[in-house]
C-alpha cells in the first residue's frame, strides 16, 4: 500500500494507516499510553489528559486520543514533561476518592491502577479525602460505588451511543458532579435495563458486577469465547470462568467491531448462565420404575432405549416414532439426531421448536 | 441485522425487538436516533421502539394481513408502488390487484381498530421514504394464519421493489440462538440438510450412501411437525424422542398437551434439567448444555459461528451427539459419527451453502453467512439478490381470515402472549438465574387501565383469567401500555403458564399454533 504514514515514537520508526491515532498506533505497537476517558468502544473524550504526549515541533503537551498522525512526526511518550503530568492526574484521582485496591473486583484490572503502577505513586502525595459515599446495590445485577468513579464519562457515553438505553448522565454541578441513573434514582429503581455495558467500559471498580463479587480475582479466571445460547441475534461472548464454574460476560472484548453484536450485551447474555452452576442439573440417567422417575446407569437406560425403540418399530413400524431436535443444540447435534432419526430409524417424524 | 441501518424507513411488526432481541432493538434504536431512519412500530402493546415511532399503529391482534393488505391497497391507489420492479420480476398482478379491493381504508381501520388517517400516513411514510425494510417475529408467524401474514409481508416489499439491496427485505428475527441451524441441519419433516426434499428422489440417494444404508430404507413421505405428532400421540405417533426442549410448557393449550404426551408408550428426554416434560417421561438423559460443548451455531441473519468450549459438562451428564451415537450403536449401526468433528465434516459434503465453511475459517472470528459453496467464498450477506429463488416473485391473492378465537360476550378479552426481557421461553435456564430471577421472579398479565377500572382490578391483585381451555391465578398489572381489550401474559412461568390458555388452533400450513390471539375473560377472586 503506497498511502502509509511513517512516524517515530519513541525513537523507533512505525508504519501506520492514515486516519490513526498517535494512541492507535502506539498501543497496536505494544507502546504503553493511559488514558481513563477514551476507550475504544466509546471514542475519544477529551477530559481526563492521561494520554498527553510530546510532539516534537508542536509546542504543549497534546492529548494523543484525539491526535491524527502525520508524515515524520516524532512523538515522544516518556520525556518528563509527560511523566509529570501523568504523576498529578493520579495523584489528583488518588485524592478525590477511596481508590483501595486490596478486596477491590478491579484489583489487577484496573486501569488507575495500572498508571499509578507506572508512575510509581506508592503512596499518595496530596492528603485523601475521606466522604465516604454509600454503595448504589439496589440493582441485581451491578454495584456502582462513586467513591472509585473519577468521572471519565466512559459509562454515559456507551449508556447513550452504544446500547441506547439513555439511563446514565452527569448530574449536579462542580464538586457535587457525579454520574446519575435517570433523575438521581438508584440503579434498581431506575429505567437501567442491567445490559452491563457500562461496567464493561468502566476503567476502574465504580461499576462491578454483584454475581462476581468476592468469587474471582481477575488473574484467576479463564476467558473463552462462547456463542450466547439465548435469542436468534447469536451474541459473541468472551465467558470468563474459575474452577469449571461460569463467573461473569464480557462481550467480544478484543475485537468491539465484531459482528454480529458489535460488543454489546443483553441483561441474558450478562447474567443468565449461572444456571450452569447449579446443583440440580442432571447429572444421572432417570428410568421409571413403578411410576417413579429413579436414577439408573448409563448402560442400563441406552440399552433400554435401544430396545424400546426397536420394539416399537418392529410392532407400529419407523413412523410410530417421533423426533423433536431443538434449536438449543449445535447444528454438530442437530444433524446427529437428524441423521439418527432418518438414517437409523426410517422417519421422517423429525422437527424442533421453531414452530413454538 | 448490519443493514438495518442502510435503508430509509423500517417496518417493525410482530417482534418486541427491544425485549426479545435487545442486541438488535438497540441497533434499530441507533439507526433511527443517529442515522435518521424512520420507523413505523405495528404493535397492540406500547413496546419499548414504540417511544421513537414516527407511527405507531396499534392493530388489534390477529389483523396484520388486513393491515399490510390495506397498505397496500393505498399504496397502489396512489401510484407510491414500484412498477419496473413488478413487470420485471414478480407475476400475478392483475390478479393481485383486484384481490386488493377488499382492504379497504375503511374495511381495514373497522378489522384493525386503527383510525383511516393513520392507515393512511402509514402507506404513504413507508412507501415513499425510500428502501424500507420490514423486521418480524412470532407476532406475524403465530397465528392461524401466520402464512398469510408472512406473504402479506413479501408482496408489500414485492410492489415496493425492497429486496436484494441492504436496507430492505422480509426480515424475521429467529427467537432461538439455533433456530435456524436446526432448520438448517434437516431438523424438520421435510426436507434433509440445506432444504434439499426428502421427496426428491435423488436427494435420498445421496443421502442413503453417504450413511451406508439402501436407498429403500429412507423414508420417502414428508414426516409429521411437532404440532401433529402431539396431536396423534397414542394414534400414529407411540414413542417420542425430546432433545432439548420443553413442550409441557410450551405447547398451547397445555391441559390438552399433558393429556395427548399421557398416551405414548415411551417418553425419551435428554436435557440438563428435570423440566416439565422430563418429568413426564419414561427415560430421562442427562446433557451438556451450550458453554459445556463446541460446535457451531447459526444465528437469525444465517452467520454460521464457532463456540468455544468453556466448561466440563457436570461429571456424569453426556455430550447430545454422544448418546445418540451410543444408540444408534446400540441398534445395530456401527459407522454412526461419534465425533463433533466428524458429524461436521459429514454434513458438509452432504450441504452445499455450508461446503465452504470449515472449523477454521469461522473460529475466532465473526462467522460466514451462508450460501457459502467452497473455501474460498465470501459468504452471502443478501438473499434474492438479482433473483427469487423461485424465479419471479409471486404476488398472491390473500382473502382475509380473522383469528380462530376472538373476544366475545362470554370471554371479552383478547389474550396475547409472548416473552419478557430477562426471561426464555420456558425459564428453564433464566428462572435459576440469580439476577434475572431477582428482576421478575413471578408472572403476571399486563391489562389496560380502562379495563381493569371496568373489572375494579387493582394492580398487585391476583386475578382469574380463564379461557376455553383452563383457567390460571396471576396477579395484574395494571398499565396503559396496552390495547384496550387486549391483555397480555408471557409464557415463562410454569406457575401462571399461559400455555394453559392458549389455542392450539394452528395454521394449515406453517402447523404454528395461534399462540398471540385467543379468547379469556378475567374476573376477582
Amino acid at each position: 500500500m503506497d498511502n502509509k504514514i511513517n512516524l517515530t515514537i519513541d525513537g523507533q520508526v512505525y508504519t501506520a494507516n492514515p486516519g490513526q491515532t498517535v494512541l492507535q498506533v502506539a498501543r497496536e505497537n505494544g507502546i504503553y499510553i493511559p488514558s481513563l476517558c477514551y476507550h475504544p468502544r466509546t471514542g475519544k473524550a477529551g477530559k481526563c489528559r492521561a494520554c498527553l504526549v510530546e510532539v516534537e515541533g508542536i509546542r504543549g503537551l497534546k492529548e494523543s486520543c484525539a491526535l491524527e498522525i502525520k508524515e515524520n512526526m516524532v512523538v515522544n511518550t516518556r520525556t518528563e514533561r509527560v511523566m509529570e503530568v501523568r504523576k498529578m492526574i493520579v495523584e489528583l484521582h488518588l485524592a478525590n476518592g477511596e481508590h483501595n485496591c486490596i478486596a477491590c473486583e478491579k484489583n489487577g484490572h484496573c486501569e488507575l491502577q495500572d498508571m499509578a503502577y507506572h508512575c510509581g505513586i506508592e503512596r499518595p502525595h496530596f492528603p485523601v479525602e475521606h466522604i465516604t459515599a454509600e454503595l448504589d446495590t439496589s440493582s441485581e445485577g451491578i454495584i456502582r460505588d462513586s467513591n472509585k468513579c473519577i468521572q471519565c464519562g466512559r459509562c454515559i457515553r456507551a449508556c447513550n451511543h452504544n446500547v441506547m438505553h439513555e439511563v446514565l448522565d452527569f448530574g449536579w454541578r462542580s464538586g457535587d458532579m457525579k454520574v446519575i441513573c435517570d433523575d438521581d434514582k438508584p440503579m434498581g429503581e431506575s429505567s437501567c435495563v442491567q445490559c452491563g455495558e457500562c461496567v464493561q467500559v468502566c476503567p476502574v471498580g465504580a461499576l462491578t458486577f454483584k454475581n462476581a463479587k468476592g468469587v474471582a480475582q481477575f488473574k484467576e479466571l479463564k476467558k473463552t469465547k462462547v456463542i450466547c445460547t439465548y435469542c436468534g441475534v447469536g451474541c459473541s461472548i468472551d465467558m470468563y470462568t474459575k474452577d469449571n464454574k461460569y463467573v461473569y460476560s464480557m462481550a467480544t472484548e478484543d475485537n468491539w467491531e465484531q459482528l454480529p453484536n458489535k460488543g454489546m450485551l443483553c441483561v441474558k447474555g450478562r447474567f443468565g448462565f449461572d444456571f450452569l452452576n447449579r446443583e440440580d442439573r442432571l447429572n444421572t440417567p432417570l428410568i421409571r420404575k413403578n411410576g417413579e422417575l429413579v436414577e439408573a446407569s448409563w448402560d442400563e437406560a441406552l440399552d433400554l432405549v435401544a430396545s424400546k425403540f426397536s420394539e416399537i418399530k418392529e410392532k407400529h413400524g419407523a413412523g410410530s416414532l417421533g423426533f423433536f431436535t431443538s434449536a438449543r443444540v449445535s447444528n454438530e447435534e442437530n444433524y446427529a439426531v437428524m441423521r439418527f432419526a432418518r438414517g437409523v430409524i426410517g422417519t421422517n417424524n423429525i422437527d424442533h421448536c421453531a414452530r413454538l | 441485522m448490519q443493514e438495518a441501518d442502510k435503508g430509509n424507513v423500517i417496518l417493525v411488526i410482530g417482534t418486541n425487538t427491544t425485549w426479545n432481541h435487545p442486541v438488535f432493538g438497540g441497533m434499530i434504536k441507533k439507526a433511527v436516533k443517529e442515522k435518521g431512519i424512520k420507523l413505523i412500530v405495528a404493535d397492540p402493546r406500547d413496546i419499548g421502539l414504540a417511544k421513537l415511532a414516527d407511527i405507531h399503529l396499534t392493530q388489534n391482534p390477529g389483523s396484520d394481513t388486513a393491515l399490510l393488505m390495506g397498505m397496500q391497497h393505498i399504496i397502489i391507489k396512489n401510484n407510491w408502488h414500484n412498477k419496473e420492479f413488478i413487470a420485471e420480476r414478480t407475476e400475478g398482478w392483475d390478479e393481485y390487484v383486484k384481490s386488493l379491493e377488499f382492504y379497504t381504508p375503511e374495511k381495514v381501520s373497522e378489522l384493525c381498530g386503527i383510525s383511516v388517517e393513520d392507515l393512511n400516513a402509514t402507506a404513504k411514510l413507508y412507501s415513499t421514504a425510500g428502501r424500507g425494510a420490514i423486521y418480524y417475529a412470532m407476532g406475524i408467524t403465530q397465528h392461524s394464519h401466520g402464512v398469510d401474514n408472512v406473504m402479506a409481508c413479501a408482496c408489500l416489499q414485492m410492489i415496493l421493489g425492497n429486496y436484494g439491496v441492504p436496507g430492505t427485505g422480509v426480515n424475521p428475527l429467529r427467537g432461538q440462538n439455533n433456530v435456524q441451524g436446526a432448520c438448517d441441519m434437516g431438523g424438520l419433516p421435510n426436507v434433509f440438510t440445506a432444504y434439499q426434499p426428502v421427496i426428491n428422489e435423488d436427494a435420498r440417494k445421496k443421502f442413503a450412501d453417504a450413511w451406508g444404508v439402501k436407498y429403500e430404507f429412507l423414508d420417502d413421505k414428508v414426516g409429521q411437525t411437532v404440532t401433529t405428532m402431539v396431536e396423534h400421540a397414542g394414534d400414529s405417533i407411540k414413542c417420542l424422542y425430546i432433545v432439548g426442549e420443553n413442550p409441557m410448557m410450551s405447547d398451547p393449550n397445555q391441559n390438552h398437551a399433558r393429556h395427548q404426551f399421557e398416551k405414548l408408550d415411551f417418553i425419551v428426554v435428554q436435557d440438563i434439567f428435570l423440566t416439565e416434560t422430563a418429568q413426564i417421561a419414561d427415560v430421562v438423559l442427562p446433557a451438556a448444555a451450550f458453554a459445556e460443548k463446541y460446535g457451531t451455531f447459526t444465528n437469525t441473519e444465517r452467520r454460521v459461528q464457532y463456540s468455544f468450549q468453556a466448561l466440563n459438562p457436570p461429571v456424569g451428564a453426556k455430550y447430545d451427539h454422544e448418546i445418540v451415537a451410543e444408540i444408534a450403536k446400540r441398534m445395530g449401526c456401527k459407522d454412526f459419527p461419534s465425533t463433533v468433528e466428524d458429524l461436521y465434516e459429514e454434513m458438509r459434503k452432504l450441504t452445499p451453502s455450508y461446503a465452504g465453511i470449515s472449523y477454521e475459517r469461522i473460529m475466532n472470528k465473526e462467522g460466514l453467512r451462508w450460501p457459502c459453496p467452497t473455501e474460498d467464498h465470501p459468504g452471502t450477506p443478501i438473499l434474492h439478490g438479482a433473483k427469487f429463488s423461485r424465479g419471479l416473485g409471486l404476488l398472491k391473492a390473500i382473502t382475509y381470515r380473522p383469528p380462530v378465537e376472538y373476544a366475545n360476550n362470554e370471554y371479552p378479552l383478547t389474550l396475547t402472549t409472548g416473552r419478557l426481557l430477562q426471561h426464555y421461553h420456558t425459564g428453564s435456564m433464566t428462572r435459576r438465574s440469580k439476577v434475572l430471577h431477582g428482576i421478575v421472579p413471578s408472572g403476571y398479565v399486563e391489562i389496560n387501565t380502562v379495563d381493569a377500572a371496568k373489572l375494579k382490578i387493582k394492580n398487585g391483585e391476583t386475578v382469574k383469567v380463564s379461557s376455553l381451555r383452563g383457567n390460571i391465578n396471576i396477579t395484574a398489572k395494571v398499565t396503559e401500555k396496552i390495547k384496550k381489550g387486549v391483555v397480555f401474559i408471557p409464557f415463562h412461568f410454569a406457575e401462571t403458564a399461559a400455555n394453559i390458555l392458549t389455542n392450539d388452533a394452528y395454521d394449515p400450513v406453517a402447523k404454528i399454533p395461534e399462540y398471540k390471539v385467543c379468547a379469556v375473560k378475567i374476573e376477582k377472586i
